[in-house]
């Protein structure tokens, strides 16, 4: 007779796997990033007029997803 | 005798009036006595930081202009935030932003973490030499920003006769601040001088946070010298590197002081970075309302890149 014990682990789904502090925070900087390259850059005026929007989201974001479960 | 009685008579004081002293300290509970420390701190933060920040993000959406305060406020909703997001010269700007911030970052890192490395090795004099690199960082803005434009002088500047010893050019043929290709670079020349020596000391943290017994491990697996910098030396401080990336970022993002003072954002508008368009606007054209919104533009991004930072200072922290 063999015990298998694997089958005590706590399974998690991916979605619980997902909404963790740190791949929350890191989606967050990306925004953040995304944000300021698009502030700054020269190519487009249409993403400079989106950058500003697309940072304040990223911060809320991040100051919200600081609060989840780590 | 009488000296143990006397010394057990003032024991037995101390014993009677200890209790009631220590009673009346603690008529304060711990929680009380911190807000008491804590109080006039709240108070300043939010006298000086917390209200102006409310109170600007408010007139960022009225007409309020600061030299008519008697002209009475009209509520504009976002129409600031929408005519600076489209304004092409408020890009322009942001771009000569970016061109400072790249270009002082880039070569403030590379030098410091140069630095850093050689300063590491402890060479004879190595103490003398930190001192020396590290002056810089140590004056004032304004200080620096005057000096360099002595510097940068055409006729008598020591920087100009440097540069035509070198290039075989005349001293007097070029103008660092004068000139519309010369003077982003000017300011960008003026910051590494000033700046590369605090880079130089955050990497100096990160190298020596390295413990020897990973080189020595390495030293054991007859890893050359060059294969330790890529594979221990680099990403073990390549937090520490992040970290002083960012800082020198956020603090060139709003870089007025030395820009001020060097060119004032001339010759034209081609060192006219963010903060002195905002200046311009707040303080020479009075647009209140309209700085503000730019203002808090600003300060969003600014406020983003610090949460950035923040979670890189955890990091190393962690570490």
């Amino acid at each position: 007779m063999s015990i298998d014990a694997t089958s005590c682990k706590p399974r998690r789904g991916f979605m619980d796997k997902l909404l963790r502090r740190g791949p929350l925070e890191a989606v967050a900087t990306t925004i953040i990033a995304v944000g300021v390259i698009m502030l700054m850059q020269p190519f487009s005026l249409v993403l400079y007029s989106w950058s500003f929007a697309t940072t304040l989201f990223g911060t809320v974001m991040f100051i919200i997803v600081s609060r989840v479960r780590e | 005798m009488n000296d143990l009685s006397a010394s057990s008579q003032i024991a037995y004081r101390a014993a009677l009036v200890q209790p009631a002293r220590v009673h009346r300290i603690r008529g304060l509970s711990d929680k009380a006595l911190a807000w008491l420390f804590i109080t006039p701190t709240i108070v300043l933060l939010l006298a000086i930081n917390i209200f102006p920040l409310i109170w600007t993000i408010y007139l960022s959406f009225t007409n309020y202009r600061a030299n008519r305060p008697n002209v009475p406020m009209r509520w504009l909703g976002i129409d600031w935030y929408q005519t600076i997001l489209t304004d092409p010269d408020i890009w322009a700007a942001m771009q000569v932003t970016a061109h400072f911030v790249i270009w002082t970052v880039l070569i403030e890192t590379v030098l410091g973490f140069g630095l850093a490395f050689l300063i590491d090795k402890k060479f004879r004099g190595h103490g003398v030499w930190t001192t020396i690199i590290l002056l810089p960082m140590m004056l004032s803005p304004a200080v620096v920003g005057n000096f360099w434009t002595f510097l940068y002088q055409p006729q008598i500047g020591l920087f100009n006769y440097v540069l035509a010893f070198f290039t075989g050019s005349g001293a007097s043929s070029f103008q660092m601040l004068g000139d519309v290709t010369l003077s982003p670079w000017a300011i960008v020349i003026v910051d590494v001088w000033m700046w590369t020596p605090y880079v130089m000391l955050i990497c100096i943290a990160g190298l020596r946070s390295i413990p020897d017994f990973i080189y020595e491990a390495a030293e054991v697996d007859r890893a050359s010298k060059w294969r330790q910098f890529w594979s221990i030396t680099l990403p073990m401080a390549l937090p520490f590197i992040m970290l002083a990336v960012l800082f020198r970022g956020i603090e060139n993002f709003k870089m007025f002081d030395m820009v001020n003072l060097l060119t004032g954002g001339g010759p034209g508008s081609t060192t006219e970075v963010a903060s002195i368009t905002l200046k311009r606007a707040a303080f020479e054209s009075w647009r209140t309302g309209y700085s503000s919104a730019f203002a808090i533009i600003l300060f969003v991004t600014v406020f983003g890149l610090a949460n950035i930072y923040v979670k890189a200072l955890n990091r190393v922290k962690s570490r």
